[in-house]
């Protein structure tokens, strides 16, 4: 019971600091963290499949990506969006991908369903490199990031950075309250039962697919809010935006912080983005240039990560202070 | 004697060349133990996934209340009231005992797309769940993790499962198996109470249990109905002593 107690202040003690690191920070970090944060989001929705769901997806980026190209699609040459239809118009074209996709993915399991995923993902990926409708390989701009103004009273701006940080800080506090709902409602039950024994779920009753497809679609769109947001923060959208590099890389936040907790994805995405940017400023060393090769240092990092942190970087914790799974979570 | 709960006609499954049920036509009643026995591979688990659609039947029929249920999935057969345990054992280790039979309460909600409310607080589901607990004796062990139960207990648990789900039958597969004495007795005497609302077909390799409990007994081999009756025509069949009682000592 103790232990509950000390996430929940260690958790609020990140937000609040979250919440005051605009005061203190300049742009350049406030920017920074934004980014952080929309991929934070990104990372609790591949989890819920990955590590509740025990779907493990290598193309969760086509989802990521489309909410960005649907933004640049909603968004006319130099005239901004307006935030209220395109949102959920994205987040919808995100959804109804993962409708699409998941309805003949969820047919196959294991490793088979990694394939398939990518497969899939590389279609979406590209239809948009190699034909003309958004730029093609050079991707295409949002000149103007979306107005968030209702009858001509606008809350906030998004062209504001400090406004759009509170913004996504905002998203991401509702993103993970609402998982934590979900989590424990009868349908975050069945999820959490069909990753531990399928065909038990079956046996019991559950019509096991309906379950999945529901949760596929669901993380799609979650995935397509982050996608939306980083595109409107970029300015930029690429087929890289939905290519299995960027799939790959989020999968690697879950892993490192720890599948199957939404503390762990956030942690994870936050990880992965300050350990780049240390690797990258690294000074060179006589003729070698390390910060060029950040790639190699995030290689071995995540080996080693992988190696000694069975359950992520919240496996840490346990470490210290076991607590035996009792998988209600 | 009343309509059979369920009722297979003429029930074949082939794995390739290999007929592993042929021509199985029985029927279940509430209040009546069937045991089905016989030698390894002799098609008593296969005719088990039959009935409860794990596996899809090459031919021949299975019927529910009088309903042809023949093909139907796994999940639908389940919602219509068909149980079943698993010979090994087959819950959620994970998660507490609690959990085990909450999910298999919670089943039998009209639907789990349900998102918002916490799923303890469905208290109707809640109560079902330590209902199959209290049946099989299970309640003091409620909040221990699956994993961490004995043996005897994971057996009993998954009974309170399948009962979570209210089923009209049961099938067991060999719920003894691998059972201590004193365990044995206990699931032998819930068994004993849970034939009087459920039909039950019982596989099972103990014969000592099968002779006290079955008041139907069905001997199979290689997936033919060698002979089915009473316990005590099946202890009089002189097919039945050839085939399959003389080997006996080898169990016991």
């Amino acid at each position: 019971m103790r232990k509950i107690r000390v996430a929940t202040v260690v958790l609020l003690g990140c937000l609040i600091a979250l919440a005051l690191l605009p005061l203190v920070a300049e742009k350049y970090y406030i920017q920074l963290f934004t980014k952080m944060m929309l991929m934070a989001i990104f990372a609790m929705s591949l989890d819920l499949l990955v590590g509740y769901t025990g779907l493990v997806s290598l193309g969760h980026a086509a989802f990521f990506g489309l909410a960005g190209y649907a933004l640049a699609f909603a968004a006319p040459q130099y005239q901004a969006a307006n935030l209220w239809l395109s949102l959920p118009l994205a987040m919808a074209g995100s959804a109804a991908l993962a409708l699409v996709i998941g309805a003949l993915v969820l047919r196959t399991s294991g490793i088979y369903f990694i394939m398939v995923t990518l497969a899939f993902a590389q279609m979406v990926f590209f239809l948009f490199h190699d034909t003309k409708i958004a730029g093609g390989a050079d991707g295409i701009y949002v000149y103007a990031k979306p107005v968030a103004a209702i009858a001509g009273w606008e809350p906030f701006s998004l062209e504001n950075h400090t406004h759009f940080y509170f913004v996504v800080l905002l998203l991401l506090a509702l993103v993970y309250a609402l998982l934590r709902v979900l989590l424990a409602s009868p349908f975050g039950r069945v999820i959490v039962g069909i990753r531990v024994n399928e065909q038990r779920m079956r046996s019991l009753g559950y019509r096991t697919f309906r379950y999945k497809l529901a949760c596929f679609v669901l993380s799609g769109a979650l995935a397509g809010m982050a996608g939306y947001f980083a595109a409107a923060q970029f300015g930029f959208v690429s087929p890289d935006t939905l290519g299995w590099h960027q799939s790959g890389g989020v999968l690697m936040m879950v892993i490192l912080g720890g599948m199957g907790t939404l503390n762990g994805a956030i942690l994870g995405a936050f990880t992965m983005m300050l350990l780049e940017l240390g690797f990258q400023g690294l000074p060179a060393v006589g003729e070698v240039d390390i910060g060029k090769h950040w790639q190699l240092l995030m290689g071995g990092f995540i080996v080693c990560a992988v190696l000694l942190l069975p359950h992520g970087l919240l496996g840490l914790g346990r470490l210290v202070s076991p607590r035996p799974e009792t998988g209600s979570d | 004697m009343t309509e059979a709960v369920l009722r297979t006609e003429r029930l074949t499954k082939h794995f390739g060349g290999l007929a592993a049920v042929s021509d199985v036509s029985l029927g279940f009643f509430i209040d009546q133990i069937h045991a089905v026995i016989g030698p390894n591979g002799a098609g008593k688990t296969t005719l088990t996934n039959l009935v409860s659609g794990e596996l899809a039947s090459t031919s021949g029929h299975i019927y529910l209340d009088g309903e042809d249920i023949t093909g139907l999935s796994a999940d639908r057969i389940s919602q219509r009231g068909v149980g079943r345990s698993y010979q090994k054992t087959n819950i959620f280790l994970p998660f507490t005992a609690f959990e085990n039979c909450r999910l298999a309460a919670q089943s039998r909600l009209p639907s789990s797309m349900r998102f918002i409310r916490p799923a303890l607080r469905y208290d109707n589901v809640s109560r079902e769940a330590l209902r199959a607990l209290v049946e099989v004796g299970l309640e003091h062990r409620a909040q221990a993790p699956a994993a961490t139960l004995s043996h005897g207990e994971q057996r009993q648990l998954e009974i309170a499962m399948t009962l979570a789900t209210r089923p009209r039958i049961l099938l067991l597969d060999e719920p003894l198996a691998g059972m201590g004495g004193e365990e044995s007795a206990r699931m032998v005497e819930l068994l004993q109470k849970l034939k009087q609302a459920h039909a039950m077909l019982l596989v099972e390799h103990d014969m000592d249990a099968v002779f006290a409990l079955a008041d139907r007994l069905t001997v199979m081999v290689n997936g033919n109905v060698l002979e089915s009756g009473t316990p005590e025509q099946i202890r009089a069949s002189a097919a039945v002593q050839e085939a399959y009682l003389g080997t006996e000592d080898a169990h016991a």
